[in-house]
């Protein structure tokens, strides 16, 4: 090993540890790569296809899994990382099984933990059969197969914006940013594997921030026929079929809707994980209003922690797409090596 | 339906309910609504279950109506509270049990209002003291009536004279409950099992073996609503509203429905009888009415008392073939008798009469 070779920690194991964990072992550098799961891959794990393109998931998947292989990579799985602190020129980590490790640098990419639908009890979730969430859908998909919990074939499914989003009942006031988009593709998704079903989507306001998400938006209407209507879910029941009966305000009509669906999915947002929550108060982080990681400067510091040798890489620090994170990673793998030269 | 979700939502919103001696605040409507049911909660406390259950004669109503109607000011109404808080600080009582669902939202909104804005608190301290010379402690916990016949639901159970089950079949009885807006929708943690699927009443069904129906418009507005029904232009609109509900819940065949609130089960009785008028529309079974009971009235029926010293016969749904599938036995013709036992006027065109 030469003098110049360090040796990082990255906590987390998702789409930004893994590319920070590559970029870095691609320039020589030691990392271990901490994951708290079985298995390295994050929540990308759970996704069919991608937005905008309907890209097969597993594609980014592939190029990840690439990535970490490198002999410069430890990878520890089933494991977290419990608290970081600087000490004399290191950081020492320490593991939730008690494990202490040293190193030069540490990334955290503890990333998001997806809104827990329950916590809306208005929408029943857990309690009305075929009230489901965007990551259960998405695992419809990946087996091939959407039906109600009767086996039958819907022939309506209503898809709810902004749960857990923009929602100060919650506590949660940010914008999880993929959501709209995520909707409009699982409304393709659904019209394409069941041409006969009809989609409505329920939002707020469509956020289509990011290259050719308005396409995709556009399309969802012209070549889907997918129905948006931009009103909040105010309630969920069920009547004695025991088929989703749905209240909406829809604001563009001015009236008030009652609708019957099949299956209704909400499109559950980001918040800040439970481990980067019990993370950043062990290790004394800060974190902002919206309980992410607070960083050094919101323009030109986005990487930087309060911490000495500690960054931050992707959805720890904010809700982003997989784009987003990867570039963000590469952008702490950037702030990360300067630091390490500058010492 | 996953009754599993339901419990885990049902755990989240408990409450500490005190387990005796309680300073017990009346309903300014209810005694005319419902005529036995404060006398019928006030005899079981004390009668069946060992209670000390103090009252004030000089305990006034709340004057919520009035907040809720805009024409009783905030800082009138926390001082009026506030006297009431001051007849239990001078009665030595620290837990307040509340009849009305109106109250209770007033006592809650007030209480938490003084944790958020402690200087509204001194300021009705001080306006209380200049216009009556009376102090007061802040209760140590208040509770709805209902959320302390649900704290002891199952020990009325275990002295149940008749039970929710039809004996002809010996199924549950089909139960729609409904919940009053100002017990949990405002503050869902002093609700017990919170806003959306509200506990208080589904346990003392289940708990007398009753089954319970979730309809489409559970949550729907039974009807009253301040505006709706005190403006008269609105009526209409609290009679659509008490019918959307009843059309409803219709096809599941409900064999009553009980209610914790003052207004909702006066006006989803009541306009049965105004839509029976109208349309000649009913909703129960055979062309009969859907009886509408206070849970007190439910209690007593399962204690076996005497239904018509409850007041079951001053509901415009009468009762009778309800009681005829509890196996509860009532004479019709003893319904409208006076203390003295001499005849009262019988009201014309009651349901299910």
């Amino acid at each position: 090993m030469s003098a110049a070779v360090k040796h990082i920690i990255v906590a987390g194991g998702g789409v930004a540890g893994m590319e920070a964990a590559g970029a870095l072992a691609e320039l020589g550098h030691r990392v271990s790569l901490v994951e708290k799961e079985k298995k390295p891959g994050g929540h990308l794990l759970q996704w069919h296809a991608l937005f905008p393109d309907h890209r097969p998931a597993d594609e980014v998947k592939h190029y990840l899994n690439v990535r970490i292989k490198n002999e410069n990579i430890t990878l520890y799985t089933g494991t977290g990382v419990e608290k970081i602190k600087h000490h004399g020129h290191e950081v020492v980590v320490t593991l939730t099984d008690g494990t202490a490790i040293n190193a030069d640098a540490a990334i955290i990419a503890t990333g998001f933990d997806l809104f827990d639908a329950h916590r809306k009890e208005e929408y029943g979730y857990g309690i009305y059969d075929n009230v489901i969430t965007s990551a259960e859908l998405e695992d419809m998909f990946t087996a091939g197969k959407v039906t109600t919990t009767d086996g039958s074939i819907p022939s309506r499914v209503g898809l709810v914006h902004c749960v857990g989003s923009r929602d100060e009942k919650v506590n949660n006031n940010h914008c999880s940013k993929v959501c709209c988009v995520t909707a409009v593709k699982q409304a393709i998704e659904i019209r394409k594997q069941l041409p006969e079903c009809e989609v409505f989507c329920f939002y707020m306001d469509m956020r289509m921030y990011g290259p050719y998400y308005e396409e995709l938006y556009r399309e969802s209407q012209e070549v889907y026929n997918v129905n948006f209507i931009r009103g909040k879910v105010s309630e969920a029941s069920v009547n004695i079929n025991n088929r989703l009966v749905i209240k909406v305000e829809d604001t563009l009509a001015g009236r008030p809707l009652k609708m019957e669906l099949d299956m209704m999915v909400l499109m559950v947002g980001m918040e800040m994980s439970k481990s980067g929550t019990l993370l950043a108060e062990a290790s004394g982080l800060k974190r902002g209003v919206n309980r992410f990681l607070e960083t050094g400067d919101h323009h030109y510091g986005n990487n930087l922690s309060s911490i000495r040798g500690v960054f931050y890489a992707g959805t720890c620090t904010a809700p982003m797409n997989i784009t987003d994170t990867i570039s963000h990673a590469r952008a702490a793998v950037s702030e990360t090596v300067r630091y390490l030269n500058s010492r | 339906m996953k009754i599993d979700g339901k419990k885990r939502i049902w755990a989240e919103y408990q409450k500490d309910i005190p387990d005796d001696h309680f300073f017990y605040v009346r309903s300014c409507i209810r005694q005319t609504f419902f005529a036995g049911s404060e006398q019928t909660f006030l005899k079981i406390m004390r009668d069946d279950l060992g209670k000390d259950m103090f009252e004030d004669p000089r305990h006034t109503t709340c004057t919520g109506i009035g907040y809720h109607g805009d024409i009783v000011p905030f800082e009138t109404i926390q001082t009026v509270v506030a006297r009431h808080f001051a007849l239990a600080t001078e009665a030595g009582y620290k837990n307040i049990a509340i009849s009305c669902v109106t109250s209770f939202g007033i006592y809650t909104e007030i209480l938490e209002t003084w944790k958020h804005f402690p200087e509204l608190l001194a300021k009705t301290r001080e306006s209380l003291y200049e216009a009556t010379g009376r102090t007061f402690e802040l209760p140590e916990s208040i509770a709805h009536a209902s959320d302390i016949i649900y704290k002891f639901r199952d020990e009325i159970a275990r002295k149940a004279k008749y039970n929710l089950v039809d004996i002809s079949t010996g199924k549950p009885l089909k139960v729609v409950e409904h919940i009053g807006c100002h017990y949990a929708k405002m503050f869902p943690n002093y609700g017990i099992g919170g806003a959306e699927f509200p506990h208080v009443l589904v346990g003392m069904i289940e708990s007398w073996g009753g089954d319970v129906i979730d309809y489409p418009e559970r949550r729907h507005c039974c009807g009253f609503g301040f505006r709706q029904y005190l403006v008269q232009a609105n009526r209409g609109y609290s009679v659509f509203a008490t019918r959307k509900k009843l059309e409803s819940m219709e096809p599941y065949r409900p064999d009553m429905i009980v209610a914790n609130c003052p207004g909702c089960a006066m006006f989803m009785d009541r306009w049965q009888y105004t839509i029976k008028e109208i349309d000649d529309v009913t909703y129960g079974h055979d062309g009969q009415g859907i009886p509408v009971l206070t849970y007190e009235e439910m209690a007593g029926l399962i204690l076996g008392y005497d239904p018509w010293k409850l007041g079951l016969q001053y509901h415009n749904v009468q009762s009778l073939p309800l009681l005829r599938k509890m196996g509860i036995k009532a004479d019709p013709a003893l319904r409208f008798l006076a203390k003295d036992g001499s005849r009262l006027p019988e009201p014309a065109n009651l349901i299910n009469s």
